[in-house]
């Protein structure tokens, strides 16, 4: 049997396939479809310090391959999440990573440390790239001083595995990616939804409630497989691929594009059984062709 | 309640007029419980430009032919799909979704249902039939040719048309029927499905009367599981999605309904 194992830092992973931030919920809603213990692991839902309302309805256009979203991190505030989440994350046995945002660097330090206390978080992703909130998100993660000034304040204050999920719309997403690297990112994962937008001919009005939104989705696939080769080619830390993963076939070209491990994302909505098929798909590549251990595969694009 | 991914078989496909369409669909296995008020999500195989499933609220269970319906209006390219969809082919569907209507027992009821609206209430007016309520139906549409299904709710109680056109029933808005008039105050609960300003205009009547009322909500929504938040409706307590803390709600919970009925402002939007 081939071996799935992957590692990220200090993080060791069962298999390579974890779930992209706000497509998975805190897990729990995908219980009644999965096995959720049998993946890598989960990364939950954004946590800012603050309690957030996210933005109005309507926060979702379908677009061709793929959907615009807008929800603007809605969450309760990490204090909600440490007294009343956290306790029900406790019985998944795999890997379970905190998606930290926030406004302010002090707002990214202060869910950082408290996350930092919580045993059973393994790993926090810093959210610099959301692009749905008017302040703090994608503003920290499309500027080097920016997104490095962020990650070595959050660097000072969390002990464990620190990855930051970059944006895709910036001029370099590699000068960023070293940025962080530079400022003590563990590893780095992306990529974030693209700025999109959509708009209702017949009513001449934009679709979404924001006008613009993070598209995400097969359509951008091409992009994100891209954007993992050129980053996994110039940083040392690992890279996590993401960005329109629907199959195990295209799990595998982001490993082959440089990726240590995957997540996956609005194939969530599509297939709520997408991610345990993608690791019975991966097996079943690696048997196929003789491989022994899936981070074999990882950066092995021929070129 | 647990939710089940399925493959069914579509058993029929039945024309109701020239944009609905009733499916019926059966499994080898039998179906999940379900209850009137819950939906189900839908993939569309076969329809490049429908990359999300899609709701569809669930019409009718024959738990002894191990059956259930959905009622599909056409709007786009996805429904069109569902329209054409044969006998024997198969269809994903995740179900049963959202929360449902509260049964009302041994008491007297009135459903309001405007457009495809109607799609929950057959099920409904059964269950509530079945409780031992008297139940009253209210049907509503441009024309006579809109009216769905009417015939077939005649068996759980009386039922009431509205035409804009006058082609049958009443004519008017279905909320300008009489029996949301003068004969409003014999019902002790409202239950309502259909357009946006058809729901409130309901939900202002039964709050007016002080009448224990419930909307089904239809926003759009990507996975129906409350993972994505995108279909979220304001209520007084936050946002709360359709699809897991409704898609029935008490419109006196919504934020903007409830101030609507306060203030009594015109609500036919």
């Amino acid at each position: 049997m081939p071996g799935l194992e992957v590692k990220l830092h200090k993080l060791t992973l069962k298999n390579p396939v974890l779930t992209a931030s706000g497509t998975f919920g805190y897990g729990e809603e995908f219980d009644d479809f999965i096995d959720v213990n049998a993946l890598g692991g989960i990364i939950v839902k954004a946590t800012t310090s603050k309690h957030r309302e996210g933005n109005p309805y309507p926060r979702m256009a379908e677009t061709p391959m793929g959907m615009l979203n807008a929800v603007g991190l809605q969450n309760k505030g990490v204090d909600y999440f440490v007294k009343n989440i956290y306790p029900k994350l406790l019985k998944y046995n795999n890997c379970v990573i905190a998606n930290v945002s926030d406004s302010t660097v002090e707002g990214y330090v202060e869910v950082a440390e408290k996350m930092n206390r919580l045993d059973h978080i393994q790993a926090i992703e810093l959210n610099i790239s959301c692009p749905n909130v008017k302040e703090g998100g994608m503003a920290f993660g499309t500027s080097c001083p920016s997104a490095s000034a962020v990650t070595r304040a959050v660097r000072e204050v969390y002990d464990k595995t620190l990855i930051v999920k970059l944006s895709p719309n910036v001029t370099s997403i590699v000068d960023i990616a070293l940025a962080v690297e530079e400022a003590g990112a563990d590893a780095v994962s992306l990529i974030n939804t693209l700025l999109g937008m959509a708009i209702n001919a017949e009513t001449r009005r934009p679709v979404l409630s924001t006008v613009t939104g993070g598209l995400s989705g097969p359509a951008i696939k091409p992009v994100a497989l891209r954007m993992v080769w050129q980053v996994s080619k110039v940083v040392k830390i690992p890279v996590i691929g993401i960005g329109g993963i629907s199959s195990a076939t295209d799990a595998i070209e982001f490993l082959l594009a440089g990726a240590s491990a995957i997540q996956v994302g609005t194939a969530n909505f599509t297939d709520p059984r997408t991610t345990v098929k993608i690791i019975a798909g991966i097996e079943d590549y690696l048997r196929r062709h003789s491989i022994a251990e899936v981070k074999e595969l990882t950066g092995g694009l021929l070129l | 309640m647990k939710k089940y991914i399925l493959d069914l078989k579509v058993l029929s496909n039945r024309a109701l007029n020239q944009n609905h369409h009733l499916l019926e669909l059966g499994s080898d296995e039998p179906l999940p419980v379900m209850v009137p008020g819950q939906f189900a999500e839908v993939r569309v195989d076969g329809s490049p430009s429908t990359y999300l499933r899609r709701p569809f609220s669930i019409h009718r269970v024959d738990r002894g032919a191990n059956t259930m319906h959905l009622l599909i209006k056409t709007v786009g390219e996805g429904t069109r799909h569902l329209a054409e969809l044969k006998k024997n082919e198969s269809l994903n569907i995740l179900l049963p979704l959202g929360n449902g209507f509260t049964l009302a027992r041994n008491s007297e009821v009135l459903l309001v249902g405007g457009g495809c609206g109607v799609a929950p209430l057959y099920f409904l007016a059964e269950q509530l039939f079945r409780q031992g309520n008297k139940v009253s139906i209210l049907i509503g549409g441009r024309s006579a040719g809109d009216i769905l299904l009417a015939g077939e709710y005649r068996a759980f109680g009386n039922v009431y048309i509205a035409t804009e056109d006058g082609t049958l029933g009443e004519k008017g808005m279905v909320t300008a029927h009489s029996v949301l008039k003068k004969e409003v105050a014999s019902f002790k609960k409202i239950y309502c499905c259909g357009p946006d300003g058809m729901m409130r205009a309901v939900a202002h009547i039964a709050a007016a009367n002080k009448i224990d009322c419930e909307v089904s909500l239809e926003n759009t929504m990507a996975c129906g599981i409350g993972a994505c938040l995108c279909c979220v409706v304001e209520t007084n307590q936050g946002n709360q999605c359709v699809c897991t803390e409704g898609p029935v709600f008490d419109p006196l919970t919504l934020k903007n309904w409830s101030a609507a009925v306060e203030t009594g402002c015109s609500l036919d939007q």
